[in-house]
């Protein structure tokens, strides 16, 4: 038995765009051995997945394999019939998939679903055996209850324990080689840590090898023992992790690691007696009566700063954005704007207080109408809310454009799906500014973007709010934007706030619980960071 | 949508857009076209073909050939008036369903749940024997019952443009209903909206041929496919083809129809981002 248990050599896929294939992977080389854990890392579109799904010899549809070979403990992956193949896959080479509420079959129970590959599929081993090691790993990724929580269907567990499931599963025929496709990406930090330490104890125990996708620097350093970086299909380097994080070799290396020391000088507080653009006083907001997920909800947000608010998911955060657009009346409490009460219904607002309010979200894909150009989607507000038009407003459109650093000859005449994910959320920010508010509600703007993209986002903004004096509302889960932009940070769980105040003081002892919890949970470079972190906690 | 080259269009779709193109400009000079007029007796009931009548004539000695050309105007016609008819009530109710949402759409659809559990052609059979058989009738009835399938259709391709980030934001910026439907959901909802209406304008032409067969579609003298395959009908026993043609006008519209639809289907699919 050889110490190789994977080699692609020069290999090329392409994909069909109309009759033209172009190239996704161009010309890479991938060596992996056995029981180790190679992090493949890179922005989207460098051809992550494209390469991890080529490890089990597998090209989606509307891509094709043009050259090269991939070989798996020495046998021709790309050679052998299907049926051959199949029988690899789930056995000896495993999958795990970055959204896996989407992978499980929602009217199976997650054992049965573990069980299909090693009993009917496979032949492995009897049933009653399936369940008990089923018990054993879920026990080793430490599920709740291992003994039952097979017993449940898709829907009644949590996100980071179907994440865990279906690492469950790919282990099930105990095989040599699982291709993590971003598992972690979809969960909360505070969970992610957990799923993070399960899978690497796991890997480890089982010597499995393992090719580990993420565009996350700071997770791939966690999880392997070597990083291979992606761009635009190609190589650009491949280093033992420790080496990589010490001394990158190229620029586009470094420049990933650059991201993250992006921060901004805290402005100092407001005057005491200044009037907030924003006052969010005793709000309480209900989708179903006597079931607040808003409670007793208090912050201000002054002319010229970014407030901050950050929680898990569930945490009240979009909520509260929605009790402060109106597009859900709180129950209890007031919205004020500049020291006057907001009416609460949507409906009630006038023109003038719909447009001090604006709004950019998170996915720019569903956020612009795909059948309008970008002229229609600046021009409209601009026409709406200041009535201006024909050579004004079209002056007004090229002056925004140009402000979000977009060339407008070049773009006032393309329509959304013309653009690239970081120019989408470029013309979401034009589409708020044209109604010139005094306060933007940013919901999770940079989390669909890559890191480079995004940094480039948050910067925009920030000039942005320096030249107009924008207050900002930042709900993020992410604290690396939170110490990049804001001034005031808002912590939310449950509902309520447990803890606000400057940023300086959030990001400095003492901590209430919960920030704890969360500052402790934003993975760092450092490789030893999770053995660190997750010592520390069995100890507190 | 960018420009169509004809090269990219399969055979059966030039077929259809040929074929159908020829029926519109056939109904539309029907005048010029035919060579006697649509209700003029001009011979012996049941000629044979040839000579002056080139398809015969029929039970009362009207030209064939002519009262073909204008059956395809009355036909196309009726049902084209019909379709757009029930196309407009039902993509405002559908559409309306969905951007209101609540009471409205309860209200809609159970109504709409309501006409789709009576089978549709013993309903048009009972409401045309209640209220006559006048064409505005027949074309009423008709489109009635066929909006409900399109009400359907646009209420449930509108739902999931509604859901969407731009639709709320179009919300908060306080525009109108009339804007929110126009300019941001219905060009979003167009492409399968445009399929349909070909498949529904089979359906409404297949249900009034229907209607005129049994005899309270589209009534006589009025030259129409459907009714001259009934009464021609006798004409089978004696070996003769004549009755087969106004149904093959109809199947060949079906299905050029159709095989413009399935592009045009296939299109809308491929052109999804």
């Amino acid at each position: 038995m050889s110490d190789t248990l994977l080699t692609i050599r020069d290999l090329r896929i392409e994909g069909r765009q109309g009759d033209i294939w172009q190239p996704i992977i161009k010309c890479v080389d991938l060596d992996l051995r056995r029981g180790e854990v190679l992090g493949l890392i890179g922005e989207s579109g460098a051809g992550k997945s494209t390469l991890g799904l080529a490890a089990m010899g597998y090209s989606r549809d509307g891509t094709r394999i043009s050259q090269g070979s991939v070989t798996f403990d020495g046998m021709d992956l790309l050679g052998m019939s299907e049926r051959r193949r199949r029988g690899l896959r789930g056995k000896r080479i495993a999958y795990v998939a970055q959204s896996a509420a989407a992978y499980f079959n929602p009217a199976h129970r997650l054992i049965d679903q573990y069980a299909e590959a090693p009993t009917s599929i496979h032949r492995l081993i009897p049933r009653g055996q399936a369940e008990q090691e089923a018990r054993e790993i879920y026990a080793q990724l430490r599920l709740p209850n291992p003994d039952e929580i097979g017993f449940r269907y898709p829907h009644q567990v949590s996100g980071g324990q179907l994440q865990r499931a279906m690492t469950a599963m790919a282990m099930s025929c105990k095989p040599d080689l699982i291709i993590f496709d971003e598992p972690t990406t979809a969960l909360d930090v505070t969970t992610q840590i957990e799923v993070l330490g399960a899978i690497r104890d796991v890997v480890r125990e089982l010597g499995t090898a393992a090719i580990y996708i993420t565009h996350d620097l700071a997770v791939v350093a966690q999880m392997a023992d070597r990083i291979k970086i992606l761009l635009r299909g190609e190589e650009v380097e491949e280093q033992p992790t420790r080496d990589m994080l010490a001394a990158p070799k190229e620029e586009y290396s470094r420049s990933l690691w650059a991201v993250r020391s992006f921060t901004s000088e805290e402005k100092s507080a407001p005057a005491s007696d200044e009037v907030p653009v924003i006052r969010v006083r005793n709000v309480t907001a209900e989708y179903v009566r006597g079931a607040p997920v808003l409670d007793d909800v208090s912050f201000d947000i002054h002319a010229g700063h970014t407030v901050a608010v950050v929680g898990e998911s569930g945490s009240g955060k979009s909520t509260t954005a929605r009790a402060i657009t109106g597009l859900l009346p709180p129950v209890a409490g007031a919205i004020e704007l500049d020291g006057a009460a907001l009416p609460a219904q949507l409906a009630a607002r006038s023109k003038d207080e719909l447009r001090q309010v604006q709004m950019i979200y998170q996915s720019a894909d569903t956020a612009l109408n795909p059948k309008q150009t970008i002229r229609e989607i600046i021009g409209r507000p601009i026409r709406f809310y200041l009535g201006l038009r024909g050579k004004a407003q079209e002056e007004k459109i090229r002056e925004l454009l140009s402000a979000i650093e977009l060339e407008p000859d070049q773009f006032i005449d393309r329509y959304p799906a013309a653009l690239s994910g970081g120019q989408k959320q470029r013309i979401g920010i034009a589409r708020a500014l044209a109604a010139e508010p005094r306060f933007i509600i940013c919901d999770e703007v940079t989390s669909a973007l890559d890191q480079l993209v995004a940094e480039g986002i948050l910067r925009l903004l920030k000039r942005l709010q320096e030249e107009r004096g924008l207050a900002y509302m930042f709900i993020t889960h992410d604290l690396a934007t939170v110490k990049a932009i804001a001034d005031y940070v808002v912590v939310m769980q449950k509902g309520r706030v447990v803890e606000q105040g400057p940023k300086g003081q959030m990001f400095s002892p003492p901590h209430h619980p919960y920030t704890k919890l969360l500052l402790s949970s934003v993975p760092e470079m450092d490789p030893d960071w999770l053995d660190t972190t997750i010592q520390d906690r069995k100890k507190g | 949508m960018t420009s169509i080259s004809l090269k990219s269009v399969p055979l059966t779709a030039l077929f259809g857009i040929v074929v159908i193109t020829g029926f519109l400009l056939t109904g539309l000079f029907a005048d010029l076209l035919a060579p006697f007029a649509e209700t003029e007796i001009v011979g012996m009931e049941f000629e044979p073909w040839g000579g002056d009548y080139l398809l015969g004539t029929d039970n009362l000695g009207r030209d064939m050939l002519s009262r073909l050309i204008f059956g395809a105007r009355n036909s196309i016609g009726i049902a084209l008036a019909t379709t757009v008819l029930a196309f407009t009530i039902g993509t405002a109710l559908g559409l309306l369903a969905s951007v209101l949402g609540g009471l409205t759409d309860q209200a809609l659809s159970r109504l709409v749940d309501m006409l789709i559990a009576i089978p549709s052609l013993v309903f048009a059979l009972l409401l045309l024997s209640i209220f006559g058989t006048s064409i505005l009738m027949l074309v009423l009835i008709i489109a009635m019952l066929e909006m409900t399938r399109v009400f359907r259709l646009s209420r449930a391709v509108a739902m999931n443009v509604v859901v969407m980030d731009y639709v709320e934001a179009v919300r908060l910026r306080g525009e109108g209903l009339g804007w929110l439907v126009r300019r941001e959901i219905l060009p979003n909802i167009m492409a399968p909206l445009v399929a349909e209406f070909g498949l529904r304008f089979c359906f409404v032409f297949l249900a009034i041929s229907a209607l005129s067969f049994l005899g309270l579609g589209i009534q006589p003298p009025t030259a129409d496919w459907g009714s001259m395959v009934r009464d021609n009908a006798a004409l089978i026993t004696f070996g003769d083809i004549t009755p087969l043609l106004p149904a093959g006008c109809i199947a060949l519209l079906t299905v050029s129809i159709n095989f413009v639809v399935d592009w045009m289907l296939h299109r809308a699919s491929g052109l999804k981002d």
